[in-house]
């Protein structure tokens, strides 16, 4: 196995939109930059297979400006472990890689939150990001007959998406009620951007059945799913499907951050307003300091890459968006924020977590996650809880634990490739 | 808090405090458990859960031996998540010389009563196929086994409790006195004998006796079922148990009933912080990928560490502290608590009823001498 170790001034992990947005700026600050991510090509979750050439205006601009930027990417690679302060492990096609860094940018991003409900295992029962990252790379949709269920603007993007490739989305089940909707929908009114690109994505979604207020119960199926019912306060109905794609909204990757011993805030990682974490050096922008979409992540990450290259007045001259994308943030946790409803939906029998089969019916003997972790090995498996970690923090109020290394799985001999320089 | 109402308040709930519980309470003693945390959450969760005979020491075979005997009357008893699984322990030698090692190994186990059966080197490659060509063999004792000791310490408690022991869960104890133990909230637990199961927490409630904290890395594999079939151990483990340096590495590799294989095992003193030794943890998954060189395209999914609590030489704290009438020891049971905790549940219910012990118990009281221990 090669070993191989390269040295930034600036090391950004993560190239979704507030790690290309940080590399950039830091790049122009004129020092050593490499930016990271484990995929092939930089745009993280929101920009993946977007190109220098998309239609998707930001998208392209930011994608030019990276690739005439003097940042190095350093893709595909993924950093699991931090040996010694300034150095980062990371796998990569040929070995592990070695990456030092001076001042550290965390953009990990966030993921899809899942529920667990009776059925939400059975197969063709989907992510939303996922089911539209697999369209994307290829998997035909057309005619197929899709529900959406969950919370958050996600939804809407991916209805729109499948639709766009010819499925047949019967409904979009938004668990958030319209009271609360309405109120963002006039929040966003202030924000001539952010209407118009609502307005834009209604008109890709007219007549598809929008429900607000409105949750999924159960997925039915004979080995996969062929049903859904879905429920508001006011009745329970039955609709057929050969997808179901869900999401309640996000939550924040913030392993590496909490690795670093960063510390963190009502499940964010705290951050000052030059977006420097609790750890000297250590900056962080995007989702994981708050779900706050894409302008605030541009806003975030374009403060952090020019505070992390020593550029502090040119990061203040962002203050003001970030400040004013907070606001949105906020206005977008309150409008989608998990209805209680949701928390009786598993059965004893459900299965929470996937990797190690846990049901809930044991899950709700335990005391704490911890209880928990050591009795059913719940959130033990692969993906180290990352799945049934915030169903679970939903659920029972348990919160996660500091991260351990690996942070994903790797080779044994990787791990071992983690010890200090010589 | 009914006070007065315990014969015996016992101190943790790791699997010793807890094995100590369900042995009180099967006597007809009026039991109370008080754990700061959760069930099994020191040790016990953090180690690997092997079931063996080990033989550093007459005393330390001895009491390995009663205890494995223990458990194995206990097997049909155990619920399933307590994963028992009689996979037996391979004791690897590299070269000749362990090999006259296993053999002398062989010969005390067996005029022990404790099968053991040498493997030479083709033989070795026969039952384990994936370690590496050119050992010399090794020795299999078939009785040993593993347990998932988590599920273990609460199977005990419950026990326990059916036979009326109360659980007191998180609640912190500050002090140990003449009347029972006080809580962090300044309530008494009124009991007439204390026993102090506390683990590395333990001298911390009695100051004076001989525990530290020895830290301990662990790594955990994704499910690869059949990859090593028996607890591989290397013959030189002793030596790295024994040592009383600061930093000593071993293989040691166990298979879970899951498919997964936990890799170990290293040993540091004088470590407070709970990290990642990123070093040791290079030091250890290398000597695994000695034995094991297949182990290092397996994938890792997680690694940790704990705390186990070591006496200077080697041997448990059962029995009581002189000195202090109501107060009794059941610690420093370093990296053999989840094989011992039935054996030393039993010696300390003889202690508290003035009984005499199936094994000799001197060599275990808190009041021995201990012999000078060899470096």
């Amino acid at each position: 196995m090669n070993n191989s170790r390269r040295s930034f001034d600036v090391l950004v992990v993560g190239a979704g939109p507030a790690g290309i947005a940080a590399a950039c700026c830091a790049a122009q600050a004129g020092v050593r930059v490499g930016i990271v991510d484990n995929n092939a090509r930089p745009g993280g979750q929101i920009w993946r297979g977007e190109t220098q050439d998309s239609n998707v205006a930001d998208a392209a601009d930011w994608l030019r400006k990276l690739a005439s930027s003097r940042a190095e990417i350093l893709a595909p690679m993924e950093v699991f472990a931090q040996p010694e302060a300034g150095r980062l492990t990371a796998t990569s096609s040929d070995g592990v890689c070695e990456l030092g860094y001076k001042k550290l940018i965390l953009c990990t991003g966030a993921r899809e939150r899942f529920l667990p409900f009776p059925g939400w295992t059975l197969p063709n029962v989907m992510g939303a990001g996922g089911l539209q990252a697999v369209v994307k790379s290829g998997m035909d949709i057309a005619g197929k007959k899709v529900i959406l269920a969950g919370s958050g603007p996600l939804l809407l993007a991916v209805g729109a998406h499948l639709r766009a490739h010819g499925a047949d989305v019967r409904t979009i089940a938004e668990q958030a009620p319209w009271s609360r909707l309405i109120r963002f929908g006039m929040a966003l009114a202030s924000r001539g951007r952010k209407i118009s690109q609502a307005l834009q994505l209604k008109k890709r979604l007219s007549r598809i059945a929008f429900r607000a207020g409105c949750w999924v119960v159960a997925a039915e199926g004979d080995g996969k799913v062929e049903s859904v019912t879905l429920r508001t306060v006011h009745k329970t109905w039955r609709e057929p499907c050969d997808y179901l794609a869900c999401g309640f909204h996000l939550v924040p990757n913030t392993e590496l951050a909490s690795l670093l011993g960063c510390e963190l805030r009502g499940g964010f990682v705290r951050t000052d307003e030059f977006q420097q974490s609790s750890v000297s050096g250590i900056y962080c922008a995007g989702e994981p300091t708050g779900i706050g979409g894409l302008e605030l992540s541009i806003a975030e990450g374009q403060i952090a890459g020019f505070a992390a290259a020593g550029q502090r007045e040119r990061a203040q001259e962002y203050f003001g968006e970030q400040k004013s994308q907070r606001r949105f943030s906020m206005a977008l946790e309150r409008a989608f924020m998990l209805r209680d409803e949701l928390r009786p939906l598993a059965s004893a029998e459900t299965i929470v977590c996937r990797c190690e089969d846990v049901k809930f019916g044991r899950l709700r003997e335990q005391s704490s996650w911890r209880a928990a972790k050591l009795q059913t090995r719940c959130g033990m498996g692969p993906c180290q809880g990352r799945i049934c970690g915030p169903a679970v923090e939903f659920l029972f109020g348990w919160k996660a634990e500091s991260a351990r290394p690996p942070i994903f799985p790797v080779a044994v001999e990787s791990l071992a490739a983690t010890a200090c320089a010589e | 808090m009914r006070a007065g109402a315990y014969d015996v308040v016992i101190v943790g709930a790791g699997i010793v405090g807890a094995a100590c519980a369900w042995a009180c309470a099967s006597e007809g003693l009026r039991v109370a458990v008080i754990e700061a945390d959760i069930i099994g959450g020191g040790a016990t969760g953090a180690g690997m859960g092997h079931l063996v005979v080990m033989d550093d020491s007459k005393a330390q075979f001895a009491l390995t031996r009663y205890s494995r005997s223990l458990w194995q009357q206990l097997v049909t008893e155990l619920p399933g998540d307590v994963e028992y699984e009689s996979c037996g322990t391979i004791w690897v030698a590299a070269d000749q010389e362990e090999m006259e090692a296993v053999r002398q190994k062989k010969e005390f186990y067996e005029t022990r009563g404790v099968p053991a059966e040498m493997l030479d080197a083709k033989a070795l490659r026969m039952a384990e196929p994936n370690l590496r060509e050119g050992l010399a063999g090794g020795l299999r004792v078939p009785g040993d086994a593993v347990i998932y000791a988590p599920c273990a310490a609460r199977f005990f408690i419950e026990r326990a409790q059916s036979r009326g022991a109360e659980l007191y869960l998180p609640r912190v104890v500050t002090g140990i006195t003449a009347e029972g133990v006080r809580l962090n909230d300044g309530t008494v637990i009124a009991a007439h004998r204390v026993v102090n199961a506390a683990g590395t927490w333990s001298p911390m409630l009695t100051p004076g006796i001989e525990v530290k904290k020895r830290k301990g890395h662990l790594v955990i594999t994704e499910r690869y079922a059949g990859f090593v079939k028996h607890q591989l151990v290397e013959l030189g483990y002793l030596k790295s148990a024994h040592s009383m340096t600061t930093e000593s590495v071993a293989f040691n590799v166990q298979p879970r009933r899951t498919g997964q294989m936990l890799i170990g095992s290293s040993r540091q003193f004088d470590m407070e912080g709970k990290g990642v030794d990123a070093n040791i943890l290079r030091r250890m998954l290398g000597r695994a990928a000695e034995f094991l060189p297949g182990v290092n395209r397996l994938s890792a999914i997680r690694s940790w560490t704990g705390f186990r609590a070591a006496t200077p030489d080697k041997l448990p704290l059962i029995g009581p502290w002189p000195g202090h009438e109501n107060l009794f020891l059941a610690t420093g049971h370093e990296g053999l608590g989840i094989t011992t905790s039935l054996g030393t549940a039993k010696l300390l219910v003889d202690q508290l009823l003035r009984r005499t012990s199936e094994i000799p118990i001197a060599p275990y009281l808190p009041s021995r001498v201990p012999e000078s221990v060899h470096a």
